[in-house]
């Protein structure tokens, strides 16, 4: 099974409790499968950094596999509300 | 042999961030390595003590063989860190797999402070941008570059 923004979307969503995700697929940019993602969770609350990135990189454990490189953005809902008023 | 003796003066030639010295333990590390994965673990916790500063990147600092590895080296820079270890995964499968078990983190680059794993690129990138980085150093006794720039601006 190849690995999709869809497919992460939808574990981030169901796992984690996103209540947004950006997924863009930087494949293009480089020699293999890689993603850059951004999350938006409500988990992520009172976590520092190392441990929302864990949280993110066990619910996609098994495409982590098959992906190159990935890069994650973690942000909570308050954290998210700032970053698009700026 | 003589591969290694070239490696060994190429490195000691390029001086500037202990890569000789760095390079040098590697070459010895590299018969234990071999050994089992049990004592490569070991010694990869062995590493990443020895030193306050520890990267494991693509390439070296000198000569980084990917973006993300090469931010973690420019951001170092911008800190006026310059003094810390950095291993070459794409010399060693074993260090390169046995740092991700370690660390328990799928990807490279990785950074450790004080023996404790810290993260990658990402991580580095946000503690820089938000202050944390400089705190984070000082408490390993670094002052950063960037506080003796936010004097003289003043």
């Amino acid at each position: 099974m190849s690995v999709t923004p869809d497919l992460i979307r939808e574990k981030l969503i169901a796992e984690i409790g996103a209540i947004h995700v950006d997924v863009e697929d930087t494949s293009p940019n480089r020699c293999a499968a890689s993603f850059k993602v951004l999350v938006v969770s409500p988990q992520f609350e009172g976590k520092p950094l190392l441990q929302r990135h864990r949280m993110v990189n066990n619910c996609l454990a098994e495409e982590l596999k098959e992906i190159h490189a990935f890069e994650q953005k973690t942000l909570t809902p308050e954290q998210w509300e700032k970053q698009k008023a700026q | 042999m003589n591969s290694i003796m070239i490696m060994a003066a190429r490195c000691l030639r390029s001086g500037a961030y202990r890569t000789a010295q760095n390079n040098v333990e590697l070459l010895s590390g590299r018969a234990r390595l071999m050994c089992s994965s049990s004592a490569a673990q070991k010694t990869l916790e062995e590493m990443v003590k020895k030193d306050k500063v520890v990267v494991f990147i693509k390439g070296t600092p000198a000569q980084p063989m990917c973006g993300f590895s090469n931010a973690v080296v420019q951001i170092l820079r911008m800190h006026g860190v310059d003094r810390y270890a950095a291993y070459n995964v794409l010399d060693d499968q074993d260090i390169r797999e046995g740092i991700k078990t370690l660390s328990n983190w799928p990807t490279i680059p990785q950074v450790f402070f004080n023996g404790e794993f810290v993260g990658g690129c990402d991580i580095l990138l946000q503690m820089h941008q938000s202050g944390d980085l400089v705190e984070e150093l000082q408490k390993l006794g670094i002052k950063s570059a960037l506080l003796d720039q936010e004097k003289e601006s003043k």
